[in-house]
């Protein structure tokens, strides 16, 4: 029932699909689109937005892991107030100190994942203005939410026994996150950064929809001036460079878990 | 050291100790047997001040652990070592940052995030992998050891500590019988010149009667004796292990555990023991 | 020291200083040029304008109509998202079938029935195809496909639905067919020796054990796509996103702050459903 609602609100009808109007404009995309756009002039100004779209997903994840890993420490409730290491910790209050930051981190992980990040974008468009940086600040925000949240799941699914070793020969919080908790979890982190990183890149190719810089700014421009051949090669390089992230995340995966 | 007065520890439900009091002197060597499922672990993690009694009181060098602060406790556990039958060590880490891992109670954040990049002391765990026998396992990587290489890297990480007490829970029962004579003697050896108090919990009756001066039987969460070797009688061990296999207390014992080195990261299992 | 003597110290960046050094050149780089200024925006003066800014957002406009066009816009996007990944599902299933290694030219399936030259090249075409279409439709970001549909059907809530159904078909259909080459070799072969034809082993060996996957990924996906059918709006593919677009671009602050509590509450929503479909149905 709830489909046959959504599908009446969403206005779903097939034959708009098939109708004149509809096969006229996909004729006339398909008939712009090809032959793609690749000569030297404008693949050479291609290079300037391509590395753009990069330099906002490298940044983007540095942000995103300098937001994600402390909220995401915070998160961890082996480490906050469950578990073996709190067993013998002061007495009721002591706990429910430990569970307020838990809490508000947990919250602001929520708050920063849900949101999805081209609104973000389109906020921090707001906040600084048009170019990359709204760009990188949106995906450092969004994603910073959704490592902060993996991470802390990968943390508090590590072995507990070491983290026990440590804790009772006297080791405090920070040793036991140095020696435990984070060489444990390490392949699991990176693996999951790394994957993270794959998906920012295809994010920022689209964070200039909203003015946020990266090769999504000539996308859309090209698709409002229905330079469709120009469109076209924009989404060959997106997936070039798709491809070669993919590539890189890949090898480094490798060498990291081995 | 430690006294303990009618200790009981309740897990949801499951009583693990059950009534338990004993007073241990400094200084002394005490083996504990019994079968699996006695309860041994548990009294082992409560000596560590790792878990907190349901009831009853534990004190250690004469003050109540119940009232000690968070500060307090902290420096209460770094007087106290533990070697544990699956040894606990951090599988990807060097073996040097395992060993060095022993001064995290003195270490300020700062130096232990320091020490990660370059180790410090590295001398001191140098000359405690030696005083194991495997000096030269210094920067190999810990998981890549044997099982009973990777006893000694916990041995050491204890040695580095320099503990007043060793507690040692089934240190051998995953290793092979000849390399647990070793390390039983080792251990026996090392608190003796430093006058520690070492306490082990042993599989192997064999074991605990040759090598150690006072032996403490637990059943069901219970002590039912506390007996120099001699005094020890083959019905009194009847008895402790009745209904258990005769393979349980046999030297070596059985090989759990064995499987499960160097994995890094596995579900959240329940405690053994 | 005779032990760190036989055994030399490793530095401690050990044999990963490349990796390391072009990790940071390639974040070097990223700073220089994306321009970030985090040392103007963390100044008093930028943090203050912020403050004024989050300020502005408060209070959230409780209006009815304010209220009204929220839940108006959020029901419409949770349609998109369903309706999206209802048709992304139908789409990827066929797709699968024929990205499925295993089920179109090797494998146990084909031991003892090799087709002939000709049929095998037919196969490895539909298979080339299948994986091919599956590459694009989800290499194309969804809003690149809501740019298109908009184009080819006009506005409102449909090219959406249609956007996401294309792209989460490409993604679903890449995991769908992993998930089918991955099962359990024994009872295929058990349904075969019964002398069941290919269709009759791919229902009664093949589907039910990657069932349980299908389902997981679907759910996964409709989280994603619930979040993604939110932007959609920005191109004018209907849902909250037009009305946030909308809200931003007029400077009507509080409007926006109960647009973008929506879109929380919705996710959350979302996520608390099929976090209890999954415990239900797996």
């Amino acid at each position: 029932m709830t489909l046959g609602l959504s599908l009446w609100t969403a206005e779903v009808d097939p034959r708009r699909l098939f109708d004149a109007q509809a096969l006229a404009n996909a004729g006339r995309f398909v008939a712009g689109a090809f032959p793609p756009r690749v000569d030297v002039e404008f693949l050479r100004f291609l290079a300037g937005p391509v590395a753009e779209t990069v330099q906002i997903s490298v940044m983007g994840m540095v942000i995103a892991i300098a937001v994600g890993l402390p909220l995401g420490l915070l998160a961890t409730a082996s480490l906050t107030w469950r578990g073996i290491l709190h067993e013998r910790a002061g007495g009721r209050a002591r706990r429910w100190l430990g569970l307020l930051p838990y809490g508000l981190a947990r919250a602001t992980l929520s708050l920063f994942r849900s949101i999805p990040e081209y609104v973000w974008a389109l906020v921090f468009v707001r906040a600084v203005g048009l170019g990359p940086f709204a760009g990188v600040l949106a995906l450092g925000v969004a994603y910073g939410g959704m490592l902060g949240k993996i991470y802390s799941e990968i943390l508090e699914s590590v072995d507990p026994q070491p983290l026990e070793a440590l804790h009772a020969a006297g080791a405090g919080r920070p040793g036991v996150v140095l020696y435990g908790l984070l060489p444990e979890a390490l392949p699991h982190l990176v693996s999951y950064t790394l994957y993270r990183w794959e998906c920012a890149i295809r994010a920022s190719a689209i964070m200039g929809f909203v003015g946020a810089g990266g090769i999504g700014q000539q996308v859309e421009l090209a698709m409002r001036m229905f330079q469709f051949d120009e469109v076209v090669t924009l989404l060959a390089v997106l997936l070039a460079l798709v491809a070669a992230v993919d590539l890189v995340s890949q090898r480094i995966r490798a060498r990291v878990v081995a | 050291m430690y006294e303990l007065t009618d200790v009981r520890k309740v897990f949801g439900g499951l009583v693990a100790l059950d009534g338990v009091s004993l007073t241990v002197g400094r200084g002394e060597h005490v083996a504990f047997i019994g079968p699996s499922g006695a309860g041994k672990t548990t009294l082992f993690r409560l000596l560590n001040l790792t878990l907190a009694p349901t009831s009853g009181t534990l004190r250690l060098d004469g003050v109540d652990v119940a009232a000690l602060s968070a500060g307090a406790l902290r420096r209460a556990r770094r007087r106290i070592g533990t070697i544990y039958q699956q040894h606990n060590l951090v599988g990807r880490l060097r073996v040097v940052h395992n060993v060095l891992a022993g001064n995290l109670g003195r270490w300020s954040a700062a130096t232990a995030l320091a020490s990660l990049v370059r180790p410090r002391d590295v001398e001191a765990a140098a000359r405690a992998l030696a005083q194991v026998g495997i000096p030269d396992k210094l920067y190999a990587r810990t998981d890549e050891l044997s099982g009973g290489q990777q006893q000694r890297v916990a041995i050491a990480r204890v040695l580095v500590q320099d503990p007043d007490v060793i507690l040692a829970d089934e240190p051998v029962s995953s290793v092979d019988p000849g390399l647990a004579v070793t390390i039983v003697a080792l251990l026996r050896e090392i608190s003796s010149e430093s006058g520690k108090t070492l306490l082990m919990n042993l599989h192997s009756v064999e074991l605990a009667l040759a090598w150690f001066p006072r032996i403490v039987g637990i059943r069901h969460g219970r002590v039912v004796f506390d007996l120099a070797p001699d005094k020890v009688s083959s019905e009194r061990l009847e008895e402790l292990y009745a209904g258990h296999g005769e393979e349980e207390r046999e030297l070596g014992g059985p090989r759990r555990g064995v499987a499960s080195f160097g994995k890094a990261c596995r579900p959240l299992p329940g405690f053994a023991g | 020291m005779k032990a760190a003597g036989r055994h030399a110290a490793p530095s401690p960046l050990g044999r990963w200083w490349p990796t390391w050094l072009a990790l940071a050149a390639l974040v070097v780089w990223s700073w220089l040029g994306t321009r970030v200024a985090l040392g103007p925006l963390l100044s008093g003066e930028a943090l203050a304008a912020i403050a004024t800014y989050v300020g502005r957002l408060f209070p959230p406009d409780l209006s009815a109509p304010a209220l009204r066009a929220a839940a108006v816009g959020a029901w419409e996007t949770f349609a998109i998202s369903l309706v999206g990944s209802v048709l992304a599902g139908l789409l990827a299933l066929p797709l699968a079938l024929g990205a499925t290694a295993t089920l179109v030219y090797r494998g146990v399936l084909y031991e003892r029935q090799r087709p002939g030259p000709a049929a095998r090249g037919l196969r490895l075409a539909l298979y080339a195809a299948s994986k091919t279409v599956l590459a694009v439709c989800r290499t194309v970001p969804e809003i690149v496909w809501a740019l298109i549909f908009v184009f080819i059907v006009g506005l409102g809530p449909f090219p959406g639905v249609l956007a996401l159904g294309v792209h989460t078909a490409g993604v679903l259909g890449k995991l769908f067919s992993e998930a089918l080459e991955d099962v359990d070799r024994a009872p295929v072969e058990a349904v075969q020796s019964t002398g069941a034809g290919r269709p009759a082993i791919l229902l009664y060996g093949i589907l039910p054990q990657a069932l349980p996957q299908f389902v997981s990924y679907w759910l996964y996906r409709w989280e994603v796509n619930i979040r993604a059918a939110a932007v959609m709006g920005f191109v004018g593919a209907g849902g909250l996103g037009q009305r946030i677009y909308v809200a931003i671009s007029l400077f009507q602050e509080q409007q926006l702050l109960t647009l973008l509590l929506a879109v929380y509450i919705m996710v959350t929503l979302v996520d608390a459903l099929s976090a209890w479909l999954r415990a239900r149905l797996l």
